[in-house]
């Protein structure tokens, strides 16, 4: 906060969390202000300006803010700071880090205090890339630091127009984010560049050449969502369910075994033990393709359920925004927030503090389109240097009573690219994870032979037919080819679709393993199997799935993994020669 | 001395406006009417206009009723003289002791650091089959038990009260009949739990703004004690009338409600109470078990449903058992590795034989004819629900894990349940 005497203002009204202020000079629509009370600076936002008052939402509580308490204006939108150091950290929605917090306030968290997201005291081995006398724009490297497991780039702050001159780059050396260690020259205008800058968090950052067409699958390792409803690099997805339905465990795999670059995890007002179990695990937890610590490509933007409901608002804003920067060193980044549907409730509660006309469910009529600005954030882009950086984003939702007729899973479903829907049946038989088969869908391109994706699917529909056939005309009333069509739907069910999160090989399945493995699955679905009996074809299935399942326990590679191979080639062969 | 005010603008349900100076948002204030002294909160400030919200009710107010500004929120007396003692919904003594003064530490504080948490460690025994053996619950767990009027919840809170091998117990009473609340005094008292515990009671008949703040005072007080070192079980019960009192409410201030008049901030809200549950690393624990009533025995109407997204599993009582099924302790994983070897698997293959019992009982009562295996799941299901699904028992978990061991025993040869042989040759009883 600098030492010119900012604006300020009076407060004349209080209610919930929302704030009146009358002011003097101007205020900025969404401009960054501190309600002084009772020896607390609360940060708030402006959120509306009627005539000489203003409303500001706090971003704490406001208990004990009484009518006459001074506000100052800062003039700033609400931002973050973008520099090297923000991997591996833990933010709340503000990116305030949450264990510096804990070593300043002890257990709880203390309203009115804030810190500095990166650390000022750490030297970073800063590398010039660029020379002087270059010409850069916004978002072009001029060096690199090494941060994780690649070379974080330092580059033009996103927010200076045109072509700028470098005139003069720090030598290689050990550098502190705030040391300068570039000056540019733009006409008269010479200005020093450090390692870290700020950026407002509602804005997007568009620093680059064009937007690309999301193609390259972005591989999950989960088989359903890679084989049957894929992401891609770039792309949208979301996964509404009810409660109990493993939200949570498929947002943990996800952030666990994708691969990309760069996992941002949003917890948006849930459980704050969930978080936790991402904090204590993830050091200990390896990523294969670095062979470092998986919290080393990690951030956590954590405002859980309890804390304060503004700055939950603000903190799919920060996340998103941090994904951007990184984007923009040409990295691949996923976004994952759980959940979006407490994200839409903070809105709805504002809306209300404002007297708004509600829409449907008494959320903002405006819902909608900042749920699309939000999923329209995600994109694949093509930098300046021609390099190509992503964003991939995942929300999850919570629809109220687990229907997905609710504003915001269906504001969700019109920009999002796939519909991971979780079931609470399939969760309630255990079989994980309960994304849906048959309603689930997706817009982009699988990993593995579409043909065989295509036929897979229609089985899966044919299975579920039958099934309900046989639950009026029981088991005796279907005709054995029929039966044997169930059989394989259940066998591609347990098999392929079902998989066991919580084991290190099944937990994750490489793209090169699921083409093999899909392929196999595929020639059974395909198989012409005729039976003497049902109990005949019953048993033979339950074989196929005994033997699949223990494949798919065998590391890939392994010669485990071909001698079950071997097993069941000689089964299917024997099957098919049998029948 | 603070200034007294007597002109009354507005009084509409339980809110009352005034004109004020210098007031704070959520300071207290005492209203002396024709009726007596009441607390009231500050919910709103709009220039000089005061809002109120009056906790006894507004009936009885006068134009010209005094209001005095305490200048400090709501507060609750924290320390040891608390333990056996029971209050209203305002904190006032609901018995015949004094009210307390010592240590006043305010209500609905700020929330648990999320960096300072851990991961969940220490099991809490309840002597319960249902609880210990299938659905462990878990120090700094969230569990509601979802369950419809009539159902015998309050003995089962009560006997939990009892039995939980907690420090303490905080008892939140929201909207209880004046019976039950004579119930969990009479039984804690003749089982001498009384000096351990608790108790913030609000009934039917008290004003409904007092329903609000027994969540916030119950928790307080158990903050208090968990950060010195306490193991404390709150049990809340009936949540339900905890979030019809925040419609209420909602309504008369005129608020929008989202869903069947709820207000939009019901999650955040019910949120903010169930996250107080916490285990501190160098300290105690708080753990919540909380009854939320089902109204039409609907688990998406919006209370269950909210809950369900922030609680960390939940319990049906459903015919006075704790449904097998529907049941779930999301936390029980991680304490029951370490119990006893057989926990798990035991656990698990009860729970099959039981689902393969209801299967043969669907056969059964649709006339089909019973092989020998389901006349043996016949046998174990009923033995089953005689032993491990009674309710009013106290058997530790040791014994219930042999008790399900006999009862296999007694109804099942070993190669037929399924159980791995080092298991069943070092716990299968000899002599069945």
């Amino acid at each position: 906060m600098s030492d010119k005497a900012q604006p300020q203002g009076k407060v004349v009204g209080v209610n919930g969390n929302m704030v009146s202020v009358a002011f003097a000079t101007s205020v900025i629509q969404n401009e960054v202000a501190y309600v002084l009370s009772g020896g607390a600076r609360l940060k708030s936002e402006v959120i509306r300006v009627r005539g000489g008052e203003a409303d500001l939402q706090v971003f704490e509580s406001t208990d004990g803010i009484a009518i006459g308490d001074v506000v100052e204006f800062s003039g700033q939108l609400l931002s973050v700071e973008l520099g090297p150091g923000l991997l591996t950290q833990v933010f709340d929605g503000l990116q305030n880090p949450l264990p510096n917090l804990a070593k300043e306030a002890g257990y709880f968290l203390k309203r009115g205090l804030y810190l500095y997201p990166l650390d000022r005291e750490r030297r970073w081995a800063w590398t010039p890339t660029a020379e002087a006398g270059a010409a850069r724009r916004a978002g072009e490297a001029l060096g690199t630091v090494p941060e994780g497991p690649f070379q974080h780039r330092i580059m033009v702050p996103f927010g200076w127009a045109g072509t700028w001159e470098v005139t003069w780059l720090a030598p290689a050396g050990e550098l502190t984010i705030a040391d300068t260690v570039a000056r540019l020259r733009q006409g008269d205008d010479e200005r020093a560049v450090t390692m870290v800058q700020t950026w407002p968090v509602k804005v997007p950052v568009t620093c680059y050449h064009t937007k690309l067409l999301p193609r390259e699958p972005l591989v999950t390792q989960q088989r359903i969502i890679d084989t049957f409803f894929p992401v891609a690099k770039g792309g949208t997805f979301c996964t509404p369910g009810p409660f109990g339905a493993g939200k949570t465990v498929l947002q943990h795999a996800l952030s666990q075994y994708s691969q990309v670059d760069v996992v941002i995890v949003a917890a948006c007002g849930e459980r704050a033990g969930e978080v936790v179990e991402i904090l204590r695990e993830f050091p200990h937890l390896e990523d294969p393709r670095t062979g470092r610590s998986l919290i080393d490509r990690t951030i956590i933007i954590c405002n859980t359920s309890s804390m304060p409901v503004a700055a939950r608002e603000a903190s799919i804003y920060t996340s998103v925004t941090l994904a951007e920067y990184y984007r923009q060193m040409g990295l691949h980044c996923l976004l994952l927030a759980d959940s979006t549907s407490r994200w839409a409730q903070a809105l709805r509660e504002m809306s209300g503090r404002l007297e708004e006309i509600p829409g449907e469910e008494a959320f903002p009529a405006y819902l909608e389109s900042l749920v699309a600005g939000f999923y329209e954030r995600a994109g694949l882009v093509e930098l300046h240097d021609r390099g190509q950086g992503s964003i991939t984003i995942g929300g999850a939702v919570s629809p109220a009573g687990g229907n997905f007729e609710e504003p915001v899973t269906q504001a969700t479903l019109k920009v999002v690219g796939s519909f991971l829907g979780l079931s609470r049946d399939r969760a309630n038989a255990r079989r994980y994870p309960a994304i849906h088969p048959l309603e689930s869908w997706s817009k982009y391109h699988s990993l593995v032979d579409e043909a065989q994706v295509t036929r897979a699917r229609r089985l899966l529909r044919q299975g579920h037919e039958v099934s309900q056939m046989m639950k009026v005309v029981g088991e005796e009333g279907t005709p054995t080819s029929d039966f044997v069509i169930y059989l394989k739907s259940e066998f591609l069910d347990a098999v392929y679709l079902q998989q066991n999160t919580f084991d290190r090989v099944d937990g994750a399945s490489s793209d090169e393993r699921q083409r093999h493995v899909f392929a196999k699955v595929v020639a059974v679905l395909d198989g012409a199997f005729t039976f003497p009996d049902k109990a005949a074809a019953r048993s033979c299935f339950q074989k196929l799935r005994q033997h699949f399942i223990d494949w798919n326990y065998a590391a890939w590679g392994s010669d485990e993994f071909r001698s079950r191979e071997e097993a069941i080639d000689r089964l299917v062969a024997e099957a098919v020669t049998a029948a | 001395m603070r200034k007294l005010y007597n002109r009354i603008l507005q009084i509409a349900g339980n809110v009352i406006t005034v004109e004020a100076d210098g007031v704070a948002y959520g300071e207290l204030a005492e209203v002396r009417s024709g009726r007596g002294t009441s607390l009231a909160q500050v919910i709103r400030l709009d220039q000089r206009r005061v809002s109120l919200q009056v906790f006894a009710g507004s009936r009885g107010i006068a134009t010209d009723s005094e209001v005095r500004f305490l200048g400090h929120p709501m507060r609750v007396s924290a320390s040891d003289d608390l333990l056996g003692r029971i209050f209203s919904g305002n904190g006032s003594p609901r018995d015949q002791g004094p009210a307390l003064q010592d240590n006043l530490i305010p209500i609905g504080g700020p929330s648990v650091n999320p960096a300072n948490r851990i991961v969940p460690r220490h099991m809490i025994r309840t002597g319960i089959p249902m609880i210990d053996v299938f659905n462990s619950l878990v120090e700094s767990q969230k569990l509601p038990i979802f369950s419809v009027a009539g159902e015998p919840y309050n003995a089962l809170l009560a006997r939990i009260a009892m039995q939980a091998e907690v420090d303490l117990i905080v008892l939140g009473g929201m909207g209880l009949k004046y019976d039950d609340y004579l119930f969990f005094r009479n039984t804690l008292d003749e089982h001498g739990a009384l000096s351990r515990s608790v108790m913030f009671i609000h009934t039917a008949s008290d004003p409904i703004v007092e329903c609000l703040l027994v969540p916030d005072l119950s928790l307080a007080v158990a903050e208090h004690f968990a950060i010195n070192g306490k193991r404390v079980l709150v049990l809340l019960t009936d949540m339900t009338n905890f979030c019809d009192a925040q419609k209420e409410i909602a309504i008369t201030m005129e608020q929008i409600p989202s869903n069947r008049g709820y207000p939009g901030d019901l999650y955040s809200q019910l949120a903010a109470r169930y996250e107080k549950a916490v285990d501190f690393e160098t300290a105690g624990s708080i753990t919540i078990l909380a009854v939320t009533t089902m109204p039409g025995d609907d688990v998406t109407h919006p209370v269950p449903d909210n809950t369900g997204y922030i609680t960390e599993g939940q319990f049906y009582l459903v015919g006075g058992r704790i449904e097998p099924f529907g049941s779930l302790s999301r936390l029980k994983q991680q304490v029951n590795a370490d119990t006893r070897a057989d926990h798990r698997a035991l656990m698990d293959t009860m729970i099959r034989l039981y689902a393969e019992y209801r299967e043969a009982l669907e056969k059964q009562s649709m006339g089909f004819r019973m092989s020998a295996w389901d006349e043996k799941l016949l046998r174990y299901g009923g033995l089953f629900e005689a032993r491990m699904m009674d309710l009013s028992v106290n058997i530790p978990l040791e014994g219930a894990l042999d008790l399900g061991w006999k009862t296999l025993a007694e109804c099942f040869e070993p190669g037929e349940v399924g159980l791995k042989s080092d298991l069943v040759a070092e716990f299968w009883p000899k002599s069945a």
